[in-house]
């Protein structure tokens, strides 16, 4: 049986996720002396963005600092035991991250394994600024006519990843490419499935859905105590999707881990992120879930199969990320007798101040709590019985704006309570950081000209 | 209220999860057990959601049917506060919006009411071989 299906596992599901997940998935996948690839998605729009921006600094790094902390610790297993993997580490410089790798795997002794490249989604190689600030550009909160542009990328899809594989790479780095494809890519490079076989490609497609949200699927992101309990909640093992030629699949996780795979774990994410269940839209194919069957097959196993397909969308989509402006917050606790009344006046005040001093900027007020300014680091976290009432009022004003000065002028009002405001506030904190804005659109396949450089 | 029916929140008979896109949220709701689907489907209609959620203004919200799966797809416009990028909100990403979902109160026949908590379910999909 072994031979007749490929294993995907997943060793992160974004760009701040553990570190240390990928091992035991690794070793799940060795044991199983099946087919199989590691997968890691760590790219979200402003991971990118952000990516882009310090490439652009003189000796920034483009791609993705973490890339050696994910990747290091299972690289020699890999490499020794035959498992491929492709992660989207490459950001904004695909070809940067190819070659620190390549330094790694040849000081490893791996100078002869080789890696592939993909390259193509940056849309700023081909187009000026200036052409795309004109393009249909939805969501954006500023007029893109006169943003300044940081990056523009297209979502590719899993053709240029089977590629790679199919050339021999043994690491495969992708920029920005549509999620799933991190696992559609080796699949239809094992089975070699055709880029019109709509339902194997929406399988494929499917199953990196499943898998590209790391834990998502096993019982992280699930708890809800009393009601969904998750065993070894601390220590979900990552997903890995047990793949067949004709794209059924099992989906378990790593050996020895905590975590869960259940019909309700399985329909959580199936359904994260989408819109229409009948329609998602993917560089390589439409996926529609409606028909899908699930079933438990065993302990943290699930069967999925009756993924439908339809035409790959016409065009791409493409996210064009914009420099933004500052975004400030400001917070200042009460507790105790009359904390929630003096938490308001908190907020009258500084409304007060804010629309005599700053006029021009929007702005946000939550009073937040339940037991901090009474606790200590040994004792209980609850509010302390004798004091009736509302437990904790923490104030948090967020404003933003274009000038930093004026964001944090706004902030500064909040720490001034400390003198000014009403009694017994403490605990401030402050920070100003910088936004980035993102705007959607759709583009001719033409202009994302995807391929595939071996290092 | 009839006798034979329960007011409680869906919290006691679905989960779900929220996800973001720019400023259009989704949130899935799924029943714990399937004969709690039609009961859902009758009330949780995109006008009473857009009703819960009318604190944010949602100028569209469209409810998607997924009876093989025993859930609902509902998908909101433009309630994210301007989405990841430009919320003043403490959750930019609207992540907790699904326990707002399932602070609805809904009418369930008290003998469907099970005894057994919810979590026990959830346990026996994930063992019992189907």
């Amino acid at each position: 049986m072994a031979n007749t299906t490929v294993h995907i596992g997943c060793g992160a599901g974004f760009a701040q996720d553990r570190t240390d997940a990928a091992g035991p998935v690794v070793d799940t996948l060795i044991a199983a002396a099946a087919p199989a690839f590691l997968i890691f998605e760590t790219l979200a729009e402003r991971t990118l963005a952000q990516a882009q921006l310090r490439h652009q600094q003189p000796g920034g790094t483009g791609y993705l600092p973490a890339m050696l902390n994910f990747v290091g610790p299972v690289l020699e297993k890999c490499l020794k035991n035959g498992i491929r993997i492709i992660g989207n580490f490459g950001a904004a410089d695909p070809l940067g991250a190819g070659r620190a790798l390549r330094e790694v795997m040849n000081r490893g002794g791996f100078s002869d394994r080789p890696i592939g490249v993909v390259l193509g989604d940056n849309l700023l190689e081909r187009v000026s600024p200036e052409e795309i600030r004109h393009w249909p550009l939805e969501g954006a909160v500023q007029d893109p006519t006169v943003a300044r542009i940081v990056a523009a990328n297209a979502y590719l899809g899993a053709e240029s990843i089977a590629e790679a594989l199919d050339r021999g790479a043994q690491i495969v780095i992708t920029g920005r490419v549509a999620d799933p494809a991190l696992a559609l890519g080796p699949l239809a490079h094992h089975f070699n499935w055709e880029w019109t076989d709509w339902d194997r490609l929406a399988a494929g497609t499917l199953a990196g859905h499943f898998l590209e949200c790391g834990a998502q699927v096993t019982g992280g992101y699930f708890a809800d105590p009393g009601m969904k309990d998750v065993p070894g909640v601390a220590d979900p093992g990552y997903p890995i999707a047990e793949v067949a030629a004709d794209g059924s699949l099992v989906l378990g996780k790593a050996a020895g881990t905590g975590g869960l795979v259940s019909l309700a774990t399985v329909k959580e994410q199936i359904l994260y992120e989408i819109h229409d269940p009948a329609a998602y839209l993917t560089p390589d194919v439409t996926l529609d879930i409606t028909g899908v069957q699930l079933a438990a097959v065993g302990r943290d196993r699930v069967a999925v199969r009756g993924a439908r397909g339809l035409a790959r969308p016409r065009q791409l989509k493409a996210t064009v990320c914009m420099a933004g402006g500052w975004m400030g917050e400001g917070e200042i606790s009460y507790a105790g007798p009359n904390a929630l009344r003096r938490a308001e006046l908190a907020i009258e005040i500084l409304q007060a101040r804010l629309a005599k001093l700053l006029p021009s900027l929007p702005v946000h007020f939550d009073i937040i709590g339940y037991s901090s300014v009474f606790s200590s680091s040994s004792g209980p976290r609850r509010p302390f019985p004798e004091v009736a009432g509302v437990p904790d009022a923490r104030v948090r004003l967020a404003t933003r704006g274009s000038d930093r000065r004026l964001v944090e002028r706004a902030v500064a009002e909040v720490e001034a309570l400390y003198t000014t405001g009403p009694a017994g506030g403490g605990g401030v904190r402050l920070q100003v950081t910088e936004t980035l804005d993102t705007a959607s659109c759709l583009i001719d396949r033409e202009l994302a000209a995807s391929r595939v450089e071996l290092l | 209220m009839d006798p034979s029916l329960l007011l409680v929140p869906l919290h006691a008979l679905a989960h779900a999860r929220a996800g973001d896109k720019g400023n259009r949220l989704n949130v899935s709701l799924i029943c714990y057990r399937p004969e709690f689907y039609s009961y859902l489907a009758e009330q949780v209609s995109a006008a009473a959601v857009a009703e819960l959620f009318r604190a944010r203004r949602p100028t569209a919200v469209k409810r998607y049917d997924l009876p093989a799966l025993g859930a609902f797809n509902f998908v909101l416009d433009d309630v994210l506060e301007g989405g990841v990028n430009n919320s003043l909100c403490l959750d930019k990403h609207g992540k907790g919006l699904s326990f707002l979902l399932l602070s609805m109160q809904v009418r369930i026949p008290r003998k469907l009411v099970s005894p057994t908590p919810a979590s026990r379910e959830v346990a026996l999909d994930a063992t019992t071989p189907a």
